[in-house]
């Protein structure tokens, strides 16, 4: 019960002082005017993509004990366009909504609320969503599993991609 | 006081996920707990009807109930943690962000319908920047990686018409 508390006390903290609490920074994302969301999403992801490829080397961590969530690309495809533009839209996403609403922010408690309400009404219609839903879902399923090759070689692909992306967010920031 | 150095940031957000995984052995989230809450809401109306609703039953048999959910108490957590750093760093503030001659009923119908989108849109794909894109993503989830493509697509072309809404002056 403890634990959870902590890692979402650390998680919004974490938000916070990035600035990712802020509606006006998130959307610069998609003006490229401030490109705060990339950076901090992709730093992130490679930070515990590495570690854990490192401590699960040194024997320190069983990765098998780790759950990976479940992969139904059409399903996911479907929901990420859905979400991708309520994103644009409300200028937060759930876990910044969060953040948003903790700083004194309206426009969060209104995301948060309208999050409940999206949950709500997608759920009362999961007997018609179901098919969709589950269409082709295959468990744990990972890009190492996709192209047959070592987690090793996606995790460096996945770093030079990260790196190339900051270079160029850098630069679209210098020219904003 | 200025916000942190993005990269600093999401080390120490990329920590945290670490965390998460060596310490509780999955990810972070924040659509499940809007789920949890929305399956509690439906089941204290219906019990029956949440019952026998495959969606919502999934979040009510969790361990320990859907309000003492695993992400329930992170979400908690959340608001705790950002609301203590948006104090300590003198941004608490009472507000509705929002662009130059926007009135703050329209930022609240945008920030409430785009919500709603969200909500429906991670319901389907198990999950929403954190549970998909940071978490699947870190573990190299196929399905996190194509909810983070077409999520960002979409928002790119959605984007632009909403940019009068994020005008400067």
């Amino acid at each position: 019960m403890v634990t959870p508390l902590l890692i979402g006390i650390a998680f919004g903290a974490a938000l916070e002082r990035a600035g990712l609490g802020s509606a006006r920074k998130l959307t610069g994302q998609f003006y490229l005017t401030d490109l705060t969301v990339f950076k901090v999403m992709f730093t992130a992801i490679v930070t515990a993509m590495l570690g854990l490829f490192w401590l699960a080397r040194l024997g320190l961590v069983d990765l098998s004990g780790i759950y990976v969530p479940e992969t139904a690309l059409a399903a996911q495809i479907a929901g990420g366009v859905v979400f991708g533009a309520g994103f644009a839209i409300a200028g937060l996403c759930p876990g910044t909504s969060c953040v948003a609403a903790a700083s004194g922010r309206g426009d969060g408690v209104a995301t948060a609320a309208g999050m409940f309400a999206g949950m709500l009404a997608a759920g009362l219609a999961f007997p018609l969503l179901a098919p969709l839903y589950s269409a082709g879902a295959r468990g744990a399923w990972t890009v190492p599993d996709l192209l047959h090759v070592r987690s090793g070689v996606v995790i460096f692909g996945v770093v030079l991609m990260a790196l190339a992306g900051f270079v160029l967010a850098e630069r679209l920031e210098r020219r904003a | 006081m200025k916000y942190s150095d993005p990269y600093l940031a999401g080390v120490a957000l990329g920590l945290v996920l670490l965390a998460a995984f060596v310490f509780a052995g999955r990810g972070l989230g924040a659509s499940g707990a809007f789920a949890s809450a929305a399956s509690s809401a439906v089941h204290a109306v219906a019990p029956a009807y949440a019952d026998g609703n495959a969606y919502f039953a999934g979040y009510l048999h969790e361990p320990g109930g859907a309000w003492r959910s695993w992400l329930v108490l992170e979400i908690a957590g959340v608001f705790i943690g950002g609301f203590v750093s948006a104090v300590l760093a003198g941004r608490w503030r009472r507000t509705i962000e929002r662009g130059h001659g926007v009135s703050p009923g329209s930022r609240l119908a945008a920030a409430a319908g785009g919500g709603t989108l969200m909500g429906a849109g991670a319901m389907l794909a198990r999950g929403c920047t954190s549970g998909q894109a940071l978490t699947g993503g870190a573990l190299l989830s196929v399905g996190a990686w194509a909810f983070i493509v077409s999520a960002f697509a979409a928002g790119y072309a959605v984007a632009p018409l909403r940019r009068r809404a994020w005008r400067e002056s």
